[in-house]
């Protein structure tokens, strides 16, 4: 790529190193690390306030950090000297003035770069705005809105797409578009990075996790490894004709076992090999093992249950998650 | 292409010509940004109308009542004045437009695109800047001409009009558009510096319109030695026919009420590059 000099080893990545952000008092953002890579859809996950724009806001330069480096491509945004080209993002709040049409919207984006009006063209096709392109953007419903986000995104084919919760407000057709599209253009290469605080489209979409509580890092696996991760001293159900003696024999290897139904148990604290190896020693039948793997919504669900800012109280809720809240 | 990029499934064909951004191109954008915009329109004609209506109105109220004024006024009659009357009107058109061209993208959102597309920042704001002064000076410079033209025409019922081959004349409607030119800067950069619509314009309009009342209630010896220093007084001795005691000369009035914007666009600048957007 033309003016493409930077190294290998960071290109197309995005290094955010030990970023805060304060907002006066509020700590937005707590000494985060994490990297994003190309060729995959990186999922960025956290609930409603935990920092995710913040952090996609420092990343692409509006905001500073107080401390810390956001950088792509080993450099700060700011130092990009054809930043459509290099990064497309779209952020969850409009940054679009409502009173322009999308297609003037787009073409001073384009200008600014020299990128012509066929591709300005190209962009509107790509997203299915070509019956709207030339009203006025504040007219425009939420998932219009939404595509033409994307469509700026994309204005300079960029190597490196920034989205936050770009699946907001589409229909279910809109959403399987911009999966598909997210994906083609990992798999072209591209570094994908998308912000979601909902769980089951991130299981569809991303290959690996970047997950944020309260503005800290929780987890930053592969969408499998932080389903097992979270899974880790869930529940072994196991079916067996002798669940009795088989109940016994788990107990006295300090598991804990519960009785679900007639026949069937349930296990903590022993992994499935564990118990197997136990039942073959007690020569018992089992008719069934299987590790209780969570969701990625509940596993999601149990990593960031202490960290979410804003939730509703209930008359369970222990008292420190409510000092903390 | 760098060496790691051939892992990248290469397209058929580039999607797009990869150029940087440049100060011209920003310019181009801002241009594209500014006439897409129907308050911008609906703003300027509004400016257009009153600078060339008000002269040519004034001119004929005046022809009218002629025989009815008195003698004092007949002597001291400015036909430049009268020609380019229209300007009070137009630069409150030209000020809310000019605070609108920042504060507007601040109120949308769209701020945050146009850091995205020029993160250095700075090229937007000159390029917002200069589009807009040449804009209001190109249209200005027309409408003063046409009202003038129309308001001398108008004022030879009792030869009283003047023409641009006399100086002063021609001085005021240069200035007209000049000091228009300069205060849509000033304007511009009070929006970026306050970043809210109402904020802007309320700033706006107590400097060149609330402080100069103000400045009349005070005992005259103070007002004298204040008078010349208002950005209101400074900026229009260019466009009067007339001089009044204790005001600056009318370029160094002008020269004044630039350094005035030249402050602003300063702080503008460095509160735009220094705040989150």
């Amino acid at each position: 790529m033309v003016g493409s000099t930077s190294h290998a080893d960071t290109d197309r990545m995005i290094t955010v190193e030990n970023v805060t952000k304060r907002y006066g008092d509020k700590l937005a953002v707590d000494d985060l690390s994490f990297n994003v890579k190309p060729g995959i859809v990186t999922g960025f996950l956290g609930p409603n306030g935990a920092g995710k724009s913040t952090t996609m806001r420092l990343i692409l330069g509006l905001d500073a950090p107080t401390s810390g480096a956001a950088n792509i491509d080993g450099r700060p945004y700011s130092d990009l000297e054809a930043p459509l080209h290099e990064v497309g993002a779209m952020l969850e709040a409009r940054a679009i003035h409502t009173g322009r049409s999308a297609y003037n919207h787009l073409l001073a984006l384009a200008q600014t770069h020299g990128i012509g009006r066929a591709r300005v063209n190209e962009v509107i096709d790509m997203v299915g705005i070509q019956t709207v392109a030339r009203k006025r953007v504040g007219g425009f419903s939420l998932g219009m809105g939404q595509r033409l986000g994307v469509a700026a995104a994309l204005i300079g084919d960029p190597k490196v797409l920034i989205l936050d919760e770009p699946a907001n407000g589409l229909d279910p057709e809109g959403i399987l578009w911009i999966r598909t599209l997210l994906k083609r253009l990992a798999k072209e290469g591209r570094t994908v990075f998308l912000s979601s605080h909902l769980m089951a489209e991130m299981a569809q979409t991303a290959e690996h996790l970047v997950v944020i509580g309260r503005g800290r890092l929780i987890a930053d696996t592969s969408v499998d490894e932080f389903v097992q991760r979270a899974s880790s001293g869930a529940a072994v159900r196991v079916v067996s004709q002798q669940a009795t003696a088989l109940r016994d024999a788990l107990a006295a290897k300090q598991a804990r076992v519960d009785s679900v139904e007639r026949g069937v148990l349930e296990v903590h604290g022993l992994s499935g090999q564990e118990i197997g190896e136990i039942a073959l020693a007690e020569k018992i039948v089992l008719a069934e093992l299987t590790p209780m793997s969570l969701s990625l919504e509940q596993a999601f669900m149990r990593l960031t249950g202490e960290t979410v800012e804003y939730h509703a109280t209930s008359d369970d809720d222990n008292d420190d998650l409510k000092a903390a809240a | 292409m760098s060496a790691s990029s051939a892992t990248l499934e290469a397209p058929a064909r580039p999607a797009v010509v990869r150029g940087r951004v440049t100060q011209a191109r920003v310019i181009r954008s801002e241009w594209t940004k500014l006439w897409s915009l129907r308050s911008t329109r609906w703003t300027l004609l509004v400016a257009i109308i009153g600078m060339v209506g008000l002269g040519p109105l004034i001119a004929t109220v005046q022809m009218n009542r002629w025989n009815h004024l008195d003698p004092g006024d007949r002597l001291h009659f400015n036909p430049i004045n009268t020609g380019l009357g229209g300007y009070h009107f137009a630069q409150l058109a030209i000020g809310v437009l000019g605070v609108l061209v920042l504060s507007g993208e601040y109120s949308t959102g769209q701020i945050r695109s146009s850091f995205m597309a020029v993160p250095k920042r700075l090229p937007v704001l000159w390029a917002k800047a200069g589009t807009f002064a040449t804009v209001t000076f190109v249209l200005m410079l027309i409408s003063g001409l046409i009202a003038f033209l129309a308001s001398q025409s108008i004022l030879t019922q009792h030869h009283v009009q003047t023409s641009l081959s006399h100086a002063p004349a021609l001085r005021a409607w240069v200035g007209a558009a000049l000091y228009l030119a300069v205060l849509s800067v000033l304007a511009l950069s009070l929006g970026a510096i306050v970043r809210n619509t109402a904020g802007g314009i309320a700033l706006f309009a107590g400097l060149l319109f609330v402080v100069p009342g103000l400045a009349a209630i005070l005992p005259t010896s103070t007002q004298n030695a204040i008078n010349p220093y208002l950005p209101s007084v400074a900026g229009t001795g260019l466009l009067s026919g007339t001089r009044d005691a204790y005001t600056f000369s009318p370029w160094g009035g002008f020269a004044l009420f630039c350094g005035y914007t030249v402050l602003a666009l300063v702080i503008a600048a460095f509160l735009m590059k220094r705040r989150d957007a």
